[in-house]
């Protein structure tokens, strides 16, 4: 009689739980025309595609950017109101909306970026200072002589 | 392609050319693209990534490229310097009897038989097949037997909750860390940011590039001009060459 009791409380809790988890969660639309594979595979399996290209990545240097945790981030970033995007902090970003539903903790951004590089980091190779020819260094270092030298 | 890998060469034999300006003195080259892997290949052993630091050009105030590391991969402290990530530091030396001094930027060394490797218990740290020392952080438990192990002091833990990393470079509390001769810009033919940093707001004391490639002017320099290793007794064989200490 108890047990009865007690299944139809959690039931009438369940009940009124229910609005709040109905339905899947609103999963945000990535950038792009489509993704490496269909939704359900990715949903599936995302975490082994990573997993394998984080050791490729690290111990090979493999780093053809398709399929890696950055070309995710790259699509996939949810922008706020001020169209930044949002970090793991914010409960609109991609893998949260999901992990959260799934209560299955991700630790990955307790090292990883959360969201892209910035539009001046993700720039900075191409646009870094132009390197000075020989000839400017031979220059500059006729201009600035170096300090006393000489054998120990 | 070919246009491009000819105009790369010629640049390298451009920057070949290390002028010798006095005895112990040489200007050395501009930084020069290194050689582009394609993407989807991995590091071989063919390429043993090298820097030279000319500690005659290196300016004992100058901290270029300490800054640029930490913005390259951002290093963020905690105003502790005893405890704060440092992957490139630079250290003064002198000789107590003739008041020779010189400053010189200290990184990881990149051994070719890494003492920080022979005692990681779980494998984290190791070496790439192009000399490239690195930790893995996925497999770090943070131990820091390598910190005790490495001779030159170049390794830092991670003690506190960190955020705001750069997608180049993850990092997070309980793992150790070090410079990674900046890893990812050297698959991308970029030369490293102190390298970097050292030409364009520096004295171009320092040079990158393949030490098994004789195109490359770092291997050109070192076959001419006499450089060292520090604590070679140790037999580590590093990576990272000084000339003029």
């Amino acid at each position: 009689m108890r047990i009865l009791a007690a299944l139809l409380i959690a039931l009438s809790l369940g009940g009124l739980a229910l609005p709040v988890l109905a339905g899947p969660p609103d999963v945000p639309k990535g950038a792009g025309e489509k993704c490496l594979a269909d939704a359900a595979t990715m949903r599936r399996n995302h975490m082994s595609m990573l997993m394998h290209r984080r050791d490729a990545t690290m111990h090979q240097g493999v780093r053809a950017s398709t399929n890696g945790l950055k070309a995710c981030l790259d699509c996939h970033a949810v922008n706020d109101g001020a169209g930044q995007p949002v970090g793991i902090d914010s409960d609109k970003h991609f893998c949260r909306v999901c992990h959260d539903y799934a209560a299955v903790k991700v630790d990955c951004f307790e090292c990883h970026a959360s969201k892209p590089a910035a539009k001046k980091a993700a720039e900075a190779p191409a646009e870094a200072e132009p390197m000075a020819p020989p000839e400017a260094a031979q220059e500059s270092g006729a201009a600035t002589p170096p300090k006393p030298e000489g054998p120990k | 392609m070919s246009d491009c890998m000819s105009s790369r060469r010629d640049l390298l034999k451009a920057a070949g050319a290390a002028t010798l300006l006095a005895p112990g003195v040489f200007l050395l080259a501009a930084p020069t693209p290194s050689k582009a892997r394609p993407e989807d290949t991995a590091t071989d052993s063919s390429v043993r990534w090298g820097l030279l630091v000319d500690t005659n050009r290196c300016d004992q105030e100058c901290t270029a490229c300490v800054t640029a590391c930490k913005e390259e991969m951002g290093l963020t402290g905690h105003g502790r310097p005893a405890t704060d990530a440092q992957y490139i530091r630079k250290v003064e030396i002198a000789e107590p009897k003739t008041g020779f001094t010189r400053s010189l930027p200290v990184m990881c060394q990149h051994c070719s038989s890494p003492p920080c490797v022979d005692v990681c218990p779980t494998g984290a740290s190791f070496k790439r097949a192009d000399g490239i020392v690195l930790v893995d952080r996925h497999v770090c438990i943070g131990c820091r037997y390598c910190m005790m192990a490495c001779p030159y002091k170049a390794r830092s833990f991670v003690h506190e909750t960190t955020t705001d990393q750069l997608p180049n470079n993850p990092r997070g509390k309980g793992c150790v860390e070090a410079c990674t001769l900046c890893a990812h810009r050297v698959d991308a033919g970029i030369v490293p940011a102190c390298v970097e940093a050292c030409h364009s707001k520096g004295r171009g004391a320092m040079l990158f590039g393949d030490l098994l490639n004789p195109e490359h002017a770092i291997t050109q320099v070192v076959a001419q001009h006499p450089t060292s290793q520090i604590r070679a007794d140790l037999k580590t064989d590093p990576g990272v060459r000084y000339h003029g200490i």
